[in-house]
């Protein structure tokens, strides 16, 4: 080959300079219809207030600048329109596109929350007919759309449950939490003003009922429980960890992010939940997007329907829906506006594609991740033998032997061509790995899957090396996290030098 | 590495030199080879009072943040203040270079009751079995 | 059903494989009792043609034909349509959160190049990669202010936004904050006497918003002497970040909470949006949310992984700054491609147009008999106005020309009946804004 083609700089998809590194004095994207008013001197209008020269180091690209900038970005990106996430508790499944279209629909995307709310009719039956179906699937009594992601919803769920003990004379101190759950449990809790109390799981990967029993005592205010827990098992005996709560007046959070096991098959309301959120960018497939938006929707008994957050949704005479603020209990509001309503659309547009099918999509789910539990069993170790739901959890303790982590296996996966499962979580399973296709994969996606981990197996006990370095096919290789964290570099700035990295 | 024969030791991998009623405080090279590549550390300021079994540091790697437990009760004198732009020293010298604080002690006898080298040495010998397992 | 990529003979095939001879034996873990016998009662299951058209009747229940003079927090104006397609591409839209560096450098990339044109418009050393709004951004700072002073008390601005206030108060209620109110002046700015004698060594952060809610421009320069003097910091929330374009940055605030709405994300009745947080570097340690950091790899080459994250919930559970998990990114991403096309000069003159047009309004109104401003600060594109007559029977005349008439401060302030909060950016015509001036005056006329 030519040295010359050595020496040339790299083209597409592989060096892709920032956006302010490609800027020109003078360049343009983007041109504005020309004023129709009397032209403002901006000085005199704003005085001390006015910006003295432009944005320093603001782009100045062209249109088809930034067309390919950001098109080449995206071409570094695994998605799920490209293949499997087989991430356990993320519920990687398919955000269909019809949803994207009715979101940006001119009446739907262009409403402005504060028009009155007789022209807003449409916009509040779209969020009336949500929270029916949401009613209908979690088997609850009332619900608020307002919570902008899970974690938001879990802190909604824990100022309804503070805002129920404190009208009851006492708002309690401790939230009980399983050492297997998710960090935003503990997180929350604590900004909900509790304190936390961690419950060992037992052998099982359960909750511990005698544990339970002595833990739970007048200065419980509630448990926070993940059901199916985030080892994919479903708590078998939640009806009694309910009874168990109740009968010293604490309540049962359900962490909702693992629906994706339950919708169609059992409701929540009927296991003795008092509260619980749901993920829609999980179970109901609004898109990730790289990291949000969501929406955490919490439903909750009739019990705790008073402190809702407002606004509420009321249905006035002849069927007109109001958004009602005047509720005297009220815990107040969590964020501003009614919710993050162009996900609650994608939402409902999930639920009216499924209809009561949404448990044949429940079922594949769980099909899924037995039938790749049942193939990688012995290739993997397993610590807990409990049936799977819609995720199971391994872990490296077979290839330790050989020195070859989960952080090693997962890398090792992105050679195949797949994400990697969740690593190291849950925290009681020492090198997890949790694996959850969704309903989302094929029969044929979910066996090149298990060939690749058997594949990865095979060399972290022939060959772990090659695991304990990989990932090797990817445009970079493992990046110095270390150096990025003990010396963070967060914003570009016009001093630094362009980044001439080899390629 | 060894482990310096004149340090006390903690369960919780926290080594302390005493001198008269000052001391020196530190983590272990167990602790910092569990902990990797540590990225940050928060200190207390002089002046900060330091109470037995309590937290009063705590060291970060990428991927996880360690509390550090005070041996003995006291008084912060000084912070180092190296590891504020090289926390990487812990690594590479936890027992000398690496170390956190200088106090001055409320009790120097409680020091006595705290792991000799062989001791601890024998201690993480235990862990490391139990880790294998 | 065409979301399932499975034949019936497959799941058989699958269930055979798991010696199965039903799906219902996978769920034998779930008490008889408590398995449903019967399929929910949800509508459905719709085509794809019947899921959009149930979504255009709604779309028809709704404003289209309207012209609409309302802000107040949420702001039209112009989106390119190359934003959509960027988005659209299904390697933005269908990733996940980019914890797997290796094949997330496009977003992180992108969240890299948001924090940066953050930092450029707030004039701020760092800025996060997104909150999940504004006012959530503003409650954030001010918990990161608590943690940084440990004190307990914060003055809160009566103009900053109503909902942004209540969200505050809602999250101060359960951390044992507590927060105060401090007034404005005849000029529409934050009262400077009442925030001085209000200081004392227990506050935490003073939060202002700036354009205020009546639109007002607050002078940050006195206010921030005025904090600091106590030791408290200085939370400077901006909800019309457009404004940033023609005006001064708010470097003297210690940490800004801004909204990003108005960087190509459509109204959509209130979401998804896009907050973000931006602060001293000194205070990234304290900060909420996900960083995204540039490194390089074993080879040399540049690339971006998210970092600091021993902040957060994941690692730091209970200890976390916050619990915030999924965020905005893909509002993010949104933002950062209409900035991009925005450029340099495009912002600046997209936010003269709002000056330019906001004055011609204000000028035209101020003709009409009776209607007068309320406020005599300088404003952007966003001001209010004190009418002879109840704000909400002028609207509701208004609505006859389908005009959506101005925001009604007397709902959110009591003491302010009869002023409304007008908002006119690039995209209201001249026409728009004449046909509004010409209304309101008939309304004003028109007998009761």
């Amino acid at each position: 080959m030519s040295d010359k083609i050595k020496v040339a700089r790299r083209h597409t998809n592989r060096s892709e300079v920032l956006i302010f590194e490609k800027s020109s004095p003078g360049k343009r994207a983007f041109e504005l219809p020309p004023l129709d008013v009397p032209a403002v001197n901006a000085g005199e209008a704003l005085g001390e207030f006015r910006r003295a020269e432009g944005v320093e180091g603001f782009p100045e690209v062209s249109e088809i600048e930034v067309i390919r900038h950001f098109t080449r970005l995206s071409t570094w990106n695994y998605a799920i329109d490209l293949g499997m996430y087989p991430l356990g508790s993320c519920t990687m499944k398919y955000n269909p596109r019809v949803n994207e279209f009715v979101a940006r629909l001119a009446g739907i995307a262009t409403e402005h929350p504060y028009q009155p709310q007789e022209l807003s009719q449409g916009c509040l039956k779209i969020l009336r007919q949500l929270e029916k179906c949401l009613l209908e699937i979690t088997g609850m009594d009332a619900i608020t759309l307002q919570p902008a992601a899970g974690a938001q919803g879990e802190l909604t769920g824990l100022l309804l449950i503070r805002a129920y003990h404190q009208r009851n004379g006492n708002p309690r101190k401790k939230v009980l939490i399983p050492d297997s759950a998710h960090g935003t449990n503990p997180a929350t809790a604590v900004i909900a003003g509790y304190e936390v109390e961690n419950i060992k799981s037992n052998a099982d990967g359960q909750v511990d009922i005698a544990k339970l029993r002595e833990q739970v005592t007048g200065d419980v205010a509630a448990l926070m429980l993940t059901n199916p827990s985030t080892l994919g098992i479903f708590e078998q005996q939640i009806p009694e960890i309910a009874e168990i709560l109740h009968a010293k007046g604490a309540l049962l959070y359900m962490d909702g992010a693992n629906m994706n096991a339950l919708a169609g098959i059992t409701r929540p309301g009927e296991l003795g939940v008092d509260v619980m959120h749901l993920n829609l960018h999980k179970t109901f497939s609004t898109p990730h997007g790289g990291g949000g938006p969501g929406a955490g929707p919490v439903a909750v008994r009739k019990i705790l329907e008073p402190f809702l957050p407002v606004p509420v949704l009321v249905e006035k005479e002849g069927g007109r829906l109001a958004l009602d603020c005047n509720r005297k209990e009220s815990v107040g509001r969590v964020r501003a506006f009614v919710g993050n309503f162009g996900v609650l659309v994608r939402a409902l547009a999930y639920i009216l594609a499924y209809g009561p099918g949404v448990r044949q999509a429940t079922e594949d789910a769980v099909l899924n991740a037995n039938y790749i539990r049942k193939h990688l069993e012995g290739a993997f170790d397993l610590p807990y033998t409990r049936p799977s739901m819609h995720e199971v959890v391994f872990s490296d303790a077979i290839q330790k032997r050989n020195g070859v982590n989960t952080m090693d296996i997962a890398k090792r996966l992105i050679d195949y061509g797949f994400h990697p499962y969740t690593t190291a979580f849950p925290l009681i399973v020492s090198g997890a790995l949790m694996i959850e296709p969704t309903e989302s994969e094929s029969k044929e996606e979910c066996d090149y899957f298990i060939e690749a981990m058997k594949a990865i197996a095979e060399e972290a006990e022939k060959n772990p090396e090659l695991v304990k370095t990989a990932p090797h096919t990817t445009r970079v290789r493992r990046l110095d996290e270390v150096a990025a964290a003990r010396k963070p570099v967060l914003r570009w700035k016009p001093s630094d030098k362009r980044s001439e990295a080899a390629d | 590495m060894g482990y310096p024969t004149q340090y006390r030791y903690t369960k919780d991998h926290e080594w302390i030199e005493t001198k008269g009623d000052t001391a020196t405080i530190g983590i272990t090279d167990y602790a910092q080879h569990e902990l990797g590549d540590v990225v940050f550390v928060e200190l207390p300021a002089a002046g900060a009072r330091l109470e037995t079994g309590k937290t009063f540091s705590s060291v970060e790697s990428v991927k996880a943040v360690s509390e550090i437990y005070a041996p003995a009760s006291g008084q912060v004198v000084e912070a180092n203040a190296v590891l504020q732009n090289k926390p990487e020293t812990i690594n590479s010298d936890p027992h000398g270079g690496g170390w956190l604080v200088k106090v001055k002690l409320a009790n120097p006898a409680e020091v006595n009751s705290l792991m000799d080298a062989a001791a601890y040495e024998a201690y993480i010998e235990e862990k490391k079995k139990e880790a294998s397992a | 059903m065409r979301y399932l990529p499975k034949s019936p003979a497959e799941r058989q095939e699958m269930l055979a494989a798991l010696g199965a001879k039903s799906i219902e034996e996978l769920f034998s873990s779930i008490p008889e009792a408590y398995r449903l016998k019967k399929p929910l009662n949800l509508p459905g299951p719709y085509s794809e043609a019947e899921v959009v058209k149930y979504f255009e009747e709604r779309a028809t229940e709704n404003s289209s034909g309207y012209t609409s003079l309302l802000g107040a927090g949420v702001y039209s104006h112009l989106r390119s349509v190359v934003t959509d397609a960027i988005l659209q591409r299904g390697e933005f839209l269908t990733s996940y959160t980019p914890y797997q560096a290796e094949i997330s450098q496009g977003t992180l990339q992108a969240i890299f190049e948001f924090q940066t044109l953050m930092c450029q418009l707030t004039g701020q050393e760092v800025a996060n990669a997104s909150m999940y709004d504004g006012s959530t951004a503003t409650t954030e700072a001010v918990l990161m202010a608590e943690r940084m002073t440990g004190r307990r008390r914060v003055l809160a601005a009566r103009s900053l936004h109503p909902e942004y206030r209540d969200v505050l108060r809602t999250y101060a209620k359960n951390s044992g904050l507590r927060v105060e109110e401090i007034s404005y002046t005849p000029s529409g700015a934050l009262d400077e006497k009442g925030l001085k004698a209000a200081l004392r060594e227990d506050v935490c952060a003073v939060v202002v918003q700036s354009p205020n809610f009546f639109g007002s421009i607050e002078g940050l320069g006195a206010l921030a002497e005025l904090a600091h003097a106590s030791g408290a910091l200085l939370v400077v929330a901006v909800t019309e970040a457009l404004s940033l374009g023609v005006m001064r940055p708010p470097v003297e605030a210690d940490i800004v909470a801004m909204e990003g709405q108005s960087f190509g994300l459509a109204p959509s009745y209130g979401g998804p949006y896009v907050g973000v947080i931006a602060s001293k570097e000194k205070f990234v340690r304290q900060m909420p949310g996900r960083l995204a950091g540039q490194t390089h790899d074993l080879e040399g080459r540049r690339g971006f992984v998210l970092t600091l994250a021993t902040r957060e919930q994941h690692i730091r559970r209970e200890k976390a700054t916050s619990n915030i998990c999924t965020n905005q990114a893909l509002c993010a991403l949104a933002a950062t491609v209409h900035l991009s096309l925005l450029g340099k000069e495009g912002i600046r003159e997209m936010a003269e147009q709002n000056v330019a047009k906001a004055r011609f309004a204000l000028s035209l109104l101020e003709k009409i008999p009776g209607v007068k401003r309320s406020f005599t600060a300088p404003f952007f594109n966003e001001f209010a106005v004190e009418l002879p007559r109840s704000v909400k029977i002028v609207n509701a005349e208004l609505l006859k020309s389908k005009i959506i008439g101005p925001y009604v401060l007397g709902a959110a302030y009591p003491e302010l009946t009869k002023h409304a909060l007008v908002c006119v950016t690039e995209t209201t015509s001249r026409a728009e804004i004449e046909r509004f001036a010409g209304a309101l005056k008939a309304a004003l006329e028109s007998p009761f």
